[in-house]
């Protein structure tokens, strides 16, 4: 069944010729690569001739306005939406935009989403379990056992995400905290290489906020992975920000660190005079 | 004393004038007796001569005589020698009217009469006699008409006659009929010069003339008639493909009616509403209820039912939205199951209280008969009052979306509902609203399909399916879209269906949108942006 | 709850499995017994008419659990579900009609009664092969499995979700109803086929082949059910669901969503295939009338009303709904499109959960009673 649709599947890969491991090349450099990427819908552009660089291990802070094109950025890194030119690599052997959305997952890239999703119907431990990076395709699906290895991985990830007590609940009842906590957590099983994170601490307490920091930084680290972090609250990337890149209608308006970044007259013009189309848009 | 007295002499005068009344006409009718007593002859050449007599006598009860001769109807009563026309020749005894003065002489047995005979040559002679004499009446419709029956059927007898009608004649359509068949009679005798005045025309005598004549041995002919019927072909094509167009774009403009009010619903609210159909339906039945209403005058009614058709569906569409889709909010699918119960109740309650059978809603005089362009291509009115009104109630619809406030709030709440709300638009009360427009829309439309199709509790069920396929295939709320749709898949539909036949051309076009689909999600128009993918 | 345990021993780990199992089983058994042992003018003989409308109504279940197992667990309201149980159904009636032999009307030793009165001289390409039973039998799988997947295949690949695909799966059925009422596509045309007189052997009029036929659609009743928990209660299962519930997300996660759905929808189009040949013998006819969208729609409404994602519920429903409109049909046949529109309404407005719905929250206090039961209001279809 599986073997009839693959080979129906034009995009499709045959195993045997997916190099072993595909390991993601950073010996030349960043991990993410985005050169003069352009999209627009309906004439509007929200993305305009974008370059951004994120190198290997790197913790970057991406903000911005409304409307400014930060989560269609991070639609496009993850396949969910074609840029109508530019071009977007991740380490210097994988074209992304040559790839659907599950390929780019099975490479390495994880996202958390700004509103957070999980499958609600589904128990915490589910969750981690489906996230988990393993075979992904039907029949090893249909028949995986859950073997004491995945049991003891999935615990570690409970402990860290701070979700243990919950592991039996359906995620549905999970207060909005917990849910980012359990997006985080599922994350985590991925074991990705690049980590886009889209406003993780939206509707989290000061000492969850913390806590949320802690782990960020933690993960993020040479030969670990890379973060890149899209958020409102500025207080928070404060706290976790080494590099801080500053968005303005879809291009890249300032880089540096966060002090850096918060005196350039620009972006202090485009964070307090706001246009108030911008506003709308 | 004097006044019975003048009373007496007035009733006298009366009664003579009454006997006096028909002698005078009897005395005038010699001339009638005489006529008829030549048809009555042995010598079938003689009676030949008599018919055209007849007919350069300009008498007006000639038509009644030839007709009746034709059928074998003008018949003699043996013992009185008087002339009679059976008025029903079954049975033994006939009732009969005197053929000169047409009063009823009650019934006689066939026994008594003696019929007129004709032979096959007179009746060809009297069928060409009869149409010149069409010819000669006051009403141009019917010399044109005439004209017409004439084609194909002129013989060297007619020739002269037909020659001198034409020379009178005004009417420049009879004028130009009459020459083509005078035309086709002197192709079928080899004059190739008659090619040229049968260039061009499109009726199927001329046509056949010419194909005959392109086949025959005189080259000079054959060459100028196989020209002039390939010009013929050409002209018929076009007309042919003119013809299609117009029944696509009919059938187009009724999935259109269909579809734009599943539109509105269905675009604004991202409410499926499987009833739609059944709200059709009441607008047919409501067309229907208002001709009981006003019997006699069909007209009358269907303009009125217009607004009603519109009423009654709104009310119904607005107590579906209170009683059922309200409850469902967000939960598409299960809307669509529910309105589908709506839908089935509906029509069952339509077959208990009116009943199962189909009912009949009359065509008003002024949508039946067809508007003629040329001789190949006439276009049915009552087609082309569903076109219109499709187009009217578009355009309505458009004014109502672009120009007024509910479709400023309407086109709010589709594109973000919760902003709207928060902009203090209640989108409650637009739902309802919208909800009533969508469901009026299906009442106009069922209107118009009473004067299509017919009217039963089955016609939604019919229409459903295609009015979702349209609305999916425009894209979901854009009204153009629907537009584009509707008419394009109706014209493919007719396109298809020379060659594939109805049934087939259906399937394809639905395996045409399923495949659609699959290459465009969202529809011809789609909505674009972060927003539309929610 | 994932276990280490093997995929297909996994179902007769549940209790509720067990318990459905259990309860089926016995009913085949009772009935069986019933109408074996006791006269005929018992008042508890079960006839051989009510066996096999019993047959008939297993069968329906069976369709209706494969609705559930795309519905209920996928998040695809299929509208053309119908089509696979008649593709099933007509490679049975198939089989049968070329059975029948020269026991036709006109006695034709290869062709079909049908064909004979068309003037055909030859049997069509696609009936070769339908005289034997393997062959008919795999076609039973294989045909609605096919069309599914290209079906399938294309919709899937192209994200077509939600009320869309509800309504082109409708328009799959509805092109397929008029495409089988053409005389010249060979299937019988308006009246379909019947007239059947054996399957395997047996003579479908005689009582033990229909009690066969029952008994035969109560095991693969049990057998689809087992099957359909075994996917659900795998990872492939938890998959699903979270492709119901949040599609883009699974995506993200690095499932192929679309193949996933895929398998699923083949599966359960295979399933109602061989629902739809086990209802061919035992109703001895099958017309274009089972592809229409209205019988697809009433599968829906079975699975609504015994509660979707249970599996169980569907069953119940199917068995409620067909046995409600033999009733109704039979005292009050103006009623029954009432009371079907009726429960249309009332199940999605008051009972989303359907009759399983009910019980679980009676059994709510049960420890094996898992929240397996979808959330009605799933984020998925609020953004269809």
């Amino acid at each position: 069944m599986n073997f009839f649709t693959s080979l129906a599947d034009r995009d499709h890969v045959f195993d045997f010729l997916v190099p072993a491991a595909s390991p993601v090349d950073v010996r030349h450099g960043p991990i993410l690569y985005l050169d003069g990427v352009t999209v627009s819908f309906d004439g509007f552009k929200a993305i305009d001739a974008l370059d951004l660089t994120i190198d290997d291990g790197e913790l970057r802070c991406i903000i911005g306005p409304n409307g400014a094109g930060k989560t269609t950025m991070m639609d496009i890194i993850t396949g969910k939406t074609r840029p109508d030119s530019g071009s977007v690599w991740f380490g210097s052997r994988h074209n992304l935009l040559a790839k659907s959305e599950p390929e780019i997952a099975s490479l390495g890239i994880g996202r958390k989403f700004q509103k957070p999703t999980v499958f609600e119907a589904l128990t915490v431990f589910e969750n981690l379990e489906l996230a988990m990076a393993a075979d992904k395709r039907i029949l090893p699906t249909l028949t995986a056992r859950l073997t004491g290895e995945i049991r003891d991985r999935i615990e570690e990830v409970l402990v860290t995400v701070g979700l243990v007590e919950c592991r039996q609940r359906p995620a549905g009842i999970l207060s909005h905290g917990q849910k980012q906590w359990l997006e985080i957590g599922m994350l985590l099983m991925q074991r990705p290489r690049l980590l886009l994170v889209d406003e993780p601490v939206a509707g989290m307490t000061e000492q969850e906020m913390e806590r949320t920091a802690e782990l960020l930084t933690g993960l993020a680290g040479k030969g670990k992975q890379s973060v890149v972090v899209v958020e409102h609250d500025m207080g928070f990337v404060r706290s976790i920000a080494r590099t801080v890149t500053v968005l303005h209608q879809g291009s890249v308006l300032a880089e540096g660190s966060m002090d850096e970044v918060a005196s350039d007259p620009r972006v202090v013009e485009v964070y307090l005079g706001a246009e108030p189309d911008e506003e709308a848009a | 004393m004097r006044m019975i007295r003048s009373l007496v002499r007035a009733l006298f005068c009366l009664v003579v004038v009454a006997l006096a009344a028909p002698a005078a006409l009897a005395a005038a009718d010699d001339d009638g007796q005489a006529r008829l007593e030549a048809l009555d002859t042995r010598a079938y050449a003689d009676k030949g001569e008599a018919i055209e007599a007849l007919a350069a006598s300009g008498d007006p009860r000639t038509r009644r005589w030839l007709e009746a001769l034709m059928d074998g109807k003008l018949q003699r009563h043996k013992e009185t020698g008087r002339f009679v026309v059976v008025l029903e020749n079954r049975g033994r005894h006939w009732p009969v009217a005197d053929a000169l003065t047409g009063e009823a002489l009650g019934e006689m047995s066939r026994r008594e009469l003696d019929r007129i005979g004709i032979n096959n040559a007179l009746r060809g002679r009297l069928q060409s006699t009869l149409a010149v004499l069409d010819l000669r009446v006051e009403d141009a419709g019917a010399r044109r008409e005439a004209a017409r029956d004439l084609l194909g059927r002129v013989d060297a007898a007619m020739v002269a006659p037909l020659e001198d009608v034409l020379e009178a004649e005004g009417d420049p359509e009879v004028r130009r009929l009459l020459a083509q068949g005078l035309a086709i009679h002197r192709l079928e005798r080899g004059e190739a010069a008659a090619v040229e005045a049968l260039a061009g025309s499109l009726n199927p005598e001329a046509r056949a003339a010419l194909s005959a004549a392109a086949r025959s041995e005189d080259p000079d002919l054959a060459e100028a008639a196989s020209g002039a019927l390939a010009d013929i072909e050409q002209k018929l094509r076009l007309n042919r493909g003119l013809e299609t167009l117009y029944f696509g774009l009919s059938l187009g403009s009724v999935l259109v009616l269909a579809a734009i009010g599943l539109a509105i619903t269905f675009g604004v609210m991202g409410v499926i509403n499987m009833a739609h159909g059944e709200l059709m339906m009441l607008g047919a039945y409501t067309t229907w209820a208002m001709q009981q209403l006003l019997p006699g005058q069909p007209g009358l009614a269907l303009l009125l039912a217009i607004p009603a058709g519109f009423l009654v569906a709104a009310l119904a569409g607005v107590a579906i939205e209170r009683g059922v889709i309200q409850f469902l909010k967000g939960r598409p699918l299960e809307t669509l199951l529910a309105t589908f119960g709506v839908s089935l109740i509906l029509q069952q309650l339509v077959r208990t209280v009116i009943s199962p059978l189909n009912r009949t809603v009359v065509t008003p005089e002024w949508m039946s008969g067809s508007l003629m362009i040329n001789e190949g291509l006439s276009l049915t009115l009552n087609r082309l009052y569903v076109l219109g009104f499709a187009l009217l109630v578009f355009a309505g619809l458009m004014l109502v979306m672009r120009r007024t406030r509910l479709g400023l709030e309407v086109r709010a709440v589709t594109q973000n509902r919760a902003m709207a709300r928060a902009m203090g638009i209640r989108a409650t009360r637009v739902d309802i609203l919208t909800f009533a427009l969508g469901s009026g829309v299906a009442g106009l439309a069922g209107v118009a399909l009473s004067q299509l199709t017919n009217v039963g509790p089955n016609l939604g069920q019919n229409y459903i399916i295609d009015s979702f396929m349209v609305v999916v295939f425009g894209g979901v709320g854009n009204l153009w879209g629907t537009l584009v749709a509707g008419l394009s898949l109706g014209v493919i539909n007719q396109v298809l269906e020379p060659w594939a036949g109805a049934v087939l051309a259906k399937i394809l076009v639905l395996v045409f949108i399923i495949l659609f689909i699959q290459k465009r999600p969202r529809g011809l128009f789609p909505q674009k942006g972060r927003a539309a993918e929610g | 709850m994932p276990d280490s345990t093997s995929w297909l021993s996994r179902p007769f780990r549940e209790r509720a499995t067990r318990l459905f199992l259990g309860v089926l089983l016995t009913a085949l058994a009772v009935v069986t017994l019933l109408h074996l042992a006791l006269p005929a003018g018992h008042p508890l003989h079960v006839s051989t008419y009510t066996v096999t409308l019993l047959g008939k109504y297993l069968s329906y279940a069976l369709l209706a659990v494969a609705v559930d197992l795309v519905w209920g667990y996928l998040g695809i309201l299929s509208l053309g579900h119908g089509a696979f149980f008649a593709l099933g159904g007509y490679a049975m009636g198939m089989y049968l009609m070329r059975q029948i032999g020269d026991r036709g009307v006109y006695g034709d030793p290869l062709l079909p009664d049908f064909m004979v009165f068309l003037d055909w001289d030859e049997l069509p390409w696609y009936w070769l092969g339908f005289d034997m039973a393997g062959f008919a039998f795999v076609m039973v799988l294989l045909a609605p499995g096919l069309l599914a997947l290209v079906f399938g295949f294309l919709a899937f690949r192209s994200r077509v979700t939600g009320v869309y695909l509800s309504i082109i799966t409708q328009a799959l059925t509805f092109a397929l109803m008029l495409a089988f009422f053409r005389n010249e596509m060979g299937f019988g045309g308006n009246n379909g086929l019947t007239d059947f007189k054996e399957l395997l052997g047996f003579d479908l009029r005689s009582d033990a082949t229909r009690l066969g036929l029952f008994l035969a659609t109560g095991v693969a009743l049990a057998l689809g059910y087992v099957l359909c928990r075994a996917i659900v209660s795998s990872k492939l299962g938890r998959v699903c669901v979270a492709t119901r519930d949040a599609e883009a997300r699974t995506r993200f996660l690095g499932y192929r969503v679309e193949r996933f759905q895929l398998f699923v929808f083949v599966v359960s189009a295979m399933l109602a295939g061989v629902a739809g040949a086990l209802y061919v013998p035992q109703v001895g006819i099958i017309n274009p009338g089972e592809f229409s969208p209205i019988f697809s729609i009433e599968i829906v409404l079975w699975v609504a009303l015994g509660g979707r994602g249970t599996l169980y519920g569907a069953v119940i429903g199917a068995l409620l709904v067909n046995y409600a409109k033999t009733v109704f049909t039979g005292a009050m046949p103006d009623a029954w499109l009432f009371a079907l529109g009726g429960m249309f309404v009332l199940v999605t407005v008051l009972l989303p959960k359907g009759i399983a719905g009910l019980l679980a929250y009676r059994l709510r206090r049960r420890p094996s009673a898992r929240p397996s039961s979808p959330d009605p209001a799933s984020p998925k279809e609020a953004s269809a």
